[in-house]
């Protein structure tokens, strides 16, 4: 299933004007998410940017139902809708939990864990955006090593962060997928594909924050597309626990040539502190990962 | 139907016999008896409805307010520290106006870790905008289930039954379990005023600011002050709203009382001894003894707790000279809570007040003997029955 930008559904539901950010690239994955979902989804959405995008009330940026939940519970309470409409005999609604990085890996990640164990049937999309960026840029998670952010203000974070769709294919789950807001079509294709899966299903978005990362809201797609380009931030799908690059991440094991890891570093102000030295170690390991890759990738390729 | 069963059990029948559709629960001691039996029940097909075995008791509540939410009628129940660790979901399920009901079977909090009982997990949940009632034997704990549902749905606020850990929760008593045509007349499906829907999309409980914004129509909106006004309100008209669910109960089951206050021996006494839960019945026999040597007490068990029923209470209380609140549990570094609001229901409404006077027993479990109580109320009831601490202990121990 490849969509084009001419296959997209054309209804639109995200509203237009929202209370986003200039440039914020979570505009961008919702809008195509919700068109991947479509209209007859119920939606869980935790505190995080997505809920300012959403609007104060009485005022919804989404034409879908949705609930906003504790910071904890959006997992559990996805099941929570299951259970309701299942109860009250109502089929053919995708339910679907929509949580930021620190919903996710951080205060989220147990009752996640605890429905991919019991095998609920609902999306959990988690945008990335590497920190606490709605309560003002605290380190989260799957904030990166070196990134300077409110509560790593002078040196930067000093560990590197979770590997959170790892951590869901370890749950045996059927889908596990990484996308980027920089790559909607990808982005549409994955939540379409893990919706005709059963039980709980994970895609993680890579979602370029300007304000947060420290570059100019019109560089939000090219931050997003250096990313994957650099080798940095993987596009793949775990189906059924074979793991296949997709997009762009595939085209690389094409090409065989990534972009230098600097080329993205330092096109924001949050790894400022980083030195060329340091860049140089991030380098190494990220050549020699996709040398491991680009080997295998001629395998199968070979085999073939 | 009469049966001999633990209070547990008493609980989970009344949950079945309410069809609640959606249960989700953690296990805690003393609670766990309940939620196995409704495992059994939905395993063996005696009943229809979906158990969700979660990994916390803050996802116990997460799914009954989702499942609430979207139109179906939710139960759980928990104790002590489980209790404590829904707190920020008990708050949320008042704030999103859902009707849930919840078994609190009462046990004392850690630190230190305690198993037995005493009120302080629900009493400290007392300001959450949850509707609190306490049961004093098996039958009040079925009984009240099934008005819980019925007192929930009609004013939109979510209902705590407690009962005590072990001393209701694990013992057997002979009740009467009710008939279910009966109780299906009594409590119709769940109607909500509004259940999640893609066909008729809202975003419920977003962000709301401090003053009321204008819609697309241009209608200006509640702010999130009117909207925790509403709250308020409505658990004020649940202290009327569960008078008209037990008139109606004792219609259909023939059986019940003053759903807000049990008095005993009250109306002539000079005395009056006032608790929550089991522990009245037993104050009832300290009470008959204290007749016996001319002593004029009474027994007041407060069944409705939140709202408080500060006009009743005052009024069961009327006459007396003295108040001695019997509480396990304690707003530490002040007293009693239910004290603290005696006095307040008594400054407003009495016309002579009474003295208060109030003793904390029970605490994690600490054996309460006839004989404290008898002593203890014994050296209340005389005009200066509330000299000396103001809060007094009974029944410690130090060496």
């Amino acid at each position: 299933m490849k969509t084009t930008i001419l296959d997209l559904p054309e209804e639109e539901l995200l509203n237009p004007g929202n209370r986003a950010c200039a440039g914020c690239a979570l505009g961008i994955a919702y809008r195509v998410g919700l068109k991947a979902l479509g209209r007859d989804t119920l939606l869980v959405v935790p505190p995080s940017c997505l809920t300012v995008l959403q609007g104060l009330f009485p005022i919804a940026a989404t034409k879908l139902a949705s609930l906003n939940v504790t910071f904890a519970s959006t997992a559990s309470a996805a099941t929570g809708l299951l259970a309701a409409l299942k109860v009250t005999g109502r089929t053919g609604v995708n339910v679907a939990a929509w949580a930021g990085d620190g919903g996710t890996s951080d205060i989220g990640l147990q009752a996640l864990s605890a429905a991919c164990e019991r095998g609920d049937n609902f999306l959990f999309i988690c945008y990335d955006n590497e920190g606490y960026m709605n309560t003002g840029v605290q380190r989260s998670g799957t904030t990166p090593q070196w990134a300077i952010t409110a509560n790593t203000p002078l040196k930067g974070k000093m560990q590197p962060n979770k590997d959170v769709p790892a951590i869901m294919a370890a749950h045996g789950i059927d889908y596990v997928a990484a996308t980027s807001a920089a790559y909607p079509l990808d982005l549409y294709d994955k939540v379409k594909k893990a919706l005709s899966y059963d039980g709980v299903k994970y895609i993680h978005i890579h979602t370029p924050c300007p304000p947060g990362w420290g570059f100019e809201p019109r560089y939000a797609v090219k931050v997003g597309k250096l990313a994957v380009e650099t080798g940095l931030y993987e596009l793949y799908e775990i189906e059924k626990s074979q793991l296949r690059h997709t997009g762009a991440s595939l085209k690389l094991m094409e090409k065989r040539r990534l972009l230098p890891v600097k080329d993205y570093l330092r096109a924001q102000s949050r790894f400022r502190t980083m030195s060329d030295a340091e860049m140089e170690k991030i380098q190494d390991l990220v050549t020699r990962k996709w040398e491991g890759y680009f080997e295998s990738f001629d395998e199968i390729e070979g085999g073939e | 139907m009469q049966i001999i069963e633990t209070g547990n059990t008493a609980a989970a029948l009344g949950v079945k016999l309410a069809r609640a559709q959606v249960i989700a629960a953690y296990p805690i001691t003393p609670q766990t008896p309940l939620t196995e039996k409704l495992s059994e029940f939905i395993e063996s097909g005696e009943m229809q409805a979906e158990y969700i075995p979660v990994e916390s008791e803050h996802s116990a509540l997460a799914i009954c307010i989702a499942a609430a939410s979207a139109g179906a009628r939710s139960f759980t129940a928990t104790s002590s520290n489980g209790l404590l660790y829904m707190h920020e979901q008990i708050q949320w399920a008042a704030g999103a106006r859902l009707p849930l009901v919840m078994c609190v079977a009462n046990r004392g909090v850690g630190a230190p870790w305690t198993i037995w009982n005493d009120h302080q997990d629900s009493i400290s949940q007392r300001d959450t905008g949850w509707i609190q009632i306490y049961a004093n034997d098996h039958q009040q704990i079925i009984d009240s289930v099934i008005k819980a549902f019925c007192l929930a749905e009609e004013v939109m606020v979510p209902v705590m039954v407690c009962y005590d850990g072990y001393i209701l929760s694990h013992t057997h008593m002979p009740f009467d379990v009710p008939e279910s045509e009966k109780v299906d007349a009594f409590l119709p499906p769940y109607r909500p005023p509004y259940a999640l829907d893609p066909a008729d999309p809202a975003n419920l409980n977003t962000v709301t600011m401090p003053d009321g914004r204008a819609d697309v129509r241009g209608d200006i909106s509640l702010g999130y002050m009117e909207i925790r006004h509403l709250l308020q309100r409505d658990m004020m008209e649940a202290v009327p709203a569960l008078n008209r669910v037990e008139e109606r109960f004792q219609s259909v089951f023939g059986r019940g009382d003053n759903p807000y206050v049990e008095p005993y021996r009250c109306n002539d006494a000079d005395y009056i001894a006032v608790s929550l839960g089991s522990l009245s019945y037993q104050l009832h026999d300290v009470v008959d003894a204290l007749r016996d040597e001319g002593i004029r007490a009474g027994v007041l068990s407060v069944h409705l707790y939140r709202p408080f029923p500060d006009r009743i209470i005052a009024e069961a209380l009327k006459g007396c000279s003295g108040v001695v609140v019997f509480e396990k549990a304690l707003s530490y570094g002040y007293q009693g809570p239910l004290c603290s609001d005696l006095k307040s229901a008594l400054y407003r409404h009495a016309e002579s007040r009474p003295f208060v006077a109030n003793y904390i027993l029970g605490l994690g479990g600490r054996e309460i003997t006839t004989q404290d109580l008898y002593e203890a109320l014994k050296a209340s009831c005389s005009p200066e029955g509330s000299a000396g601490e103001e809060t007094r202990w009974i029944g410690l121990r130090f060496l």
